[in-house]
């Protein structure tokens, strides 16, 4: 049964459920870094907040405590219409799972926009990256999230097409679920970057 | 089992197929590791003439060869190539991708395709790196605030260009890790892995988990040219200290990741040129995830004088002597694997060996370094300079030249010749020992590094290094020389040449495109070397 | 053969689990919301990152599955967390034991 086909491209025949486990590790793994690169600028809040508790207790009423909410659910109904579109296409259901991640798709735009009204307010008052250590923060934190974000719109936007398509079903769906890990660690760093930045006292 | 399709196979290695696209699309992790092979000995050839011509400068005390500035950008240039266009990728990206596979009997990474967009992502580093050269960096490779951030150089682009290495890098060691964990032959436990195996898995952690924060900080660094941003800017509230905090705890694994790999090699080639099995493989197998897992522990001990607290000063300090525990315990298990041997002095073995004397002077000069008194007078000195070299071209790059010695004819199914090999290893060795030894005098006695000039006092040591340099130099080009020569008119390999019981050796040299006719059933470690002779007495 | 746990295999988690942990999860949000208007002192940023950390953990539970995956994938999601108390820890020591004048 193990062949060793030398005419067809170098080739992996993989057994599928090592494949299945390798792609999961590969993707945690992969958020892994993510958690690093994000837990850098952590780490730099937490050294400015002991620094200068009276700026971020100040500057930070300058942002709108209720957008924020919205946007926290927005992302977090975003992450329940992904998990269930996993769900969905682990038992076979591709209508509803590509439906399900377009909903997840329009919640990320539906963020993207809030975000886009929230930093043009800024401009708006002249408040720009450079004006304190506060919105230094304020924005390279945000700003990197939601790259984030737009590389997440990317990827399900793909997803939801192929998985439209047929391409997967309850044998493997493999792809869905690492889409949706990533659409999750994203919602994750959300969840975390809300009350630092918005509810801070 | 075997069936006519099996029986008809023929072996077609895996250098077979020809043609440039066969090579830029690979899949093939045999492959892959030739192109970083050839890509990583490139840059370490131009960095090491770059170097030359630092040292060239150096030969007088006045700034007569270059002027301070243009000497800067070359430091600069040398340390940024060496560090993130050779060694940090080094033995993992080459070695790693060619052996990991064939030592836990696997038909290839967990990700081919991946493996071929690392390399890719590597190129286009190196590439955005070139283009920033236009408007050259003089800031050394460690990219200090406040400078760095206010310089008219493009640091911007440079950084950049690191930040996408940085990618590769960690893309790399996500492969590898799931590699070892998930594709490994059947009865290949953890316990009969081959030490290297070990060592690049604890190498691989680095790559994956220390990288990002790197690439944090240089997108900070970035943020604060193109967006005012003040994280290290005092006037604006920051500390320009916090970039060296942040840089450093991706820098000092990043040391770890150049070396552990050397050292998976060196416990692979002492074995087998002793034919002896591996003395203490655990200890030496934990101490590689020892290594890696306190170098997380103690980047402070490069900001000493940077103006850290003396608290914080002490704790690292502390700290950096624990890695010289796991540290010892790999060259006392090796010299026992030596003691009682039948030694070989095959080129590789005398590579092997260096490694072991030149890496424990270079270690030991960084426990003093560690020492916080001993620190505040020799930072920035070139005693740090001769350390850093001590392990990097005496550790990791004797490893790099030892493996290249030791899988050459597996990889290339080719012979080299063996006593040019050895000429070439005893110039690099005494080269190498002239060059950089005198730089632990000239370091007590003061002299700063990244200096173009210095006092009169300092010349004789400093042309002796000079000296030194040019014969480290001839020796790495008539290695080279041989080493390309071979692969034209070297004889024909055969398919285990040292006698080795490791897996890649039971194959054909070099491998057949899918390694493995059938995935071989493993029922025993790798080094057991003389047992026959036991048994029979 | 290489290890993979047969509990994870294909374990497909019920819709109804879904919508309970997001119920959980607006909950949570609003609780942390409404406290951020009260004064607690110091207490409100504990209280924040608490409630963040528990949302945070039925994120990963129960949507990224964590809680069926195998031992070596918890050691990779949890190890990067301690590395970063690392990286905040020494840093925030470092800034300030510093004797400023």
């Amino acid at each position: 049964m193990e062949q060793a086909n030398t005419e067809h491209s170098h080739g992996l025949h993989m057994d599928p459920q090592v494949e299945y486990s390798s792609s999961k590790l590969g993707m945690w793994l992969f958020l892994g870094t993510e958690i690093m690169l994000f837990g850098g600028l952590f780490a730099a809040y937490a050294i400015f907040r002991a620094k200068y508790p009276e700026m971020f207790l100040e500057q930070h009423q300058e942002l709108n405590r209720e957008m924020g909410a919205i946007n926290t659910c927005i992302l977090i109904f975003s992450s329940l219409t992904m998990a269930i579109a996993v769900s969905a296409i682990q038992k076979g259901k591709r209508m509803l799972s590509s439906i399900l991640i377009l909903v997840t798709i329009v919640c990320g735009l539906g963020f993207g926009v809030v975000k886009y009204f929230e930093y043009g307010a800024k401009f708006a008052h002249h408040i720009y990256p450079d004006t304190s250590i506060f919105f230094s923060l304020y924005f390279m934190m945000t700003g990197l999230h939601m790259l984030h974000v737009f590389v997440g719109l990317l990827i399900l936007g793909v997803l939801m097409v192929l998985t439209w398509k047929g391409k997967f079903n309850e044998k493997y769906s493999t792809p869905v679920e690492l889409g949706g890990l990533y659409w999750h660690l994203v919602d994750l760093i959300w969840i975390y970057l809300f009350p630092l930045l918005y509810l801070v006292g | 089992m075997a069936n006519h399709a099996v029986a008809a196979n023929v072996y077609v290695p895996f250098l077979e197929k020809k043609g440039l696209l066969s090579w830029l699309l690979t899949t093939d992790h045999k492959r892959i590791g030739i192109l970083y092979l050839v890509s990583i000995s490139l840059f370490f050839l131009v960095a090491g003439a770059i170097a030359l011509l630092m040292r060239f400068e150096l030969l007088t005390p006045a700034s007569d060869f270059v002027s301070p500035h243009t000497y800067n950008v070359l430091f600069t240039l040398h340390g940024s190539m060496m560090v993130f266009f050779f060694i940090v990728p080094g033995l993992a990206a080459s070695f790693g991708n060619f052996l990991i596979p064939l030592m836990i009997g696997a038909p290839d990474v967990a990700f081919p395709k991946l493996n071929l967009g690392s390399y890719w992502i590597y190129l286009l580093g190196t590439v955005i790196v070139a283009i920033a050269l236009l408007q050259p960096a003089d800031t050394g490779w460690t990219f200090y605030t406040p400078y760095s951030a206010t310089t008219d150089a493009d640091v911007i682009l440079i950084t950049l260009g690191v930040f996408v290495l940085g990618f590769s890098s960690i893309l790399t060691g996500m492969n590898f890790i799931v590699t070892i964990h998930k594709m490994r032959a059947p009865g290949m436990t953890w316990h009969r892995l081959p030490l290297f195996i070990w060592a690049s898995y604890a190498t691989a952690i680095l790559q994956l988990l220390a990288t990002p924060v790197v690439g944090i900080t240089l997108l900070l660094l970035i943020a604060e040219r193109s967006l005012g941003v003040g994280f290290f800017d005092p006037a604006k509230g920051g500390d320009p200290v916090l970039f060296q905090n942040f840089f450093w705890f991706y820098s000092h694994p990043a040391v770890y990741i150049m070396i552990i790999p050397a050292m998976g090699v060196i416990s692979e080639i002492i074995p087998v040129f002793s034919k002896k099995p591996i003395f203490g493989y655990k200890a030496i197998a934990y101490s590689s995830l020892g290594i890696a897992f306190i170098s997380f522990l103690v980047w402070a001990h490069h900001m000493f004088t940077a103006g850290i607290s003396e608290v914080a000063a002490t704790i690292f300090s502390f700290l950096t002597f624990l890695v010289a525990i796991p540290t010892a315990i790999k060259v006392f298990n090796w010299v026992a694997t030596l003691y009682k041997g039948s030694i070989e002095l095959h080129s590789a073995m005398l590579y092997a060996l260096g490694f072991i004397f030149l890496f424990t002077i270079g270690g030991l000069t960084g426990v003093f370094l560690g020492a916080l008194a001993a620190d505040i007078h020799l930072h920035d000195t070139y005693f740090v300079v001769a350390h850093m070299h001590y392990v990097m071209i005496g550790g990791t790059v004797m490893g790099f030249f030892g493996a290249i010695h030791f899988w050459y004819p597996k990889w290339f199914g080719k012979m080299f010749n063996e006593s040019v090999a050895k000429l070439s290893w005893f110039l690099i060795f005494v080269g190498f020992n002239v060059t950089f030894f005198p730089q632990f005098f000239l370091g007590i006695q003061g002299m700063p590094r990244r200096y173009a000039t210095y006092p009169e006092e300092f010349e004789s040591l400093m042309a002796l290094s000079t000296y030194g340099s040019w014969l480290l130099g001839l020796g790495v080009l008539i290695m080279t020389v041989n080493l390309i020569k071979g692969l034209f008119s070297g004889e024909k390999a055969p398919q285990n040449p040292y006698g080795s019981l490791s897996l890649e050796w039971q194959i054909p040299s070099p491998p057949p495109l899918e390694n493995f006719e059938e995935i071989p059933h493993v029922t025993d470690w790798t080094y057991g070397y003389g047992k026959k002779k036991e048994v029979d007495a | 053969m290489s290890e993979h746990s047969h509990s994870e295999e294909h374990h497909v988690t019920s819709y109804t689990t879904y919508f309970i942990v997001w119920i959980v999860l607006m909950i949570l949000t609003a609780t942390t919301v409404y406290v951020s208007y009260l004064d607690f002192g110091t207490f409100n940023i504990v209280i924040a990152m608490v409630v963040a950390s528990i949302k945070a953990a039925a994120v990963a539970l129960f949507f990224m599955h964590l809680k069926f995956e195998d031992k070596i994938t918890w050691l990779f999601a949890i190890f990067p967390l301690g590395l970063l108390a690392l990286l905040m820890g020494m840093t925030i020591l470092d800034t300030f034991t510093r004797i400023t004048p």
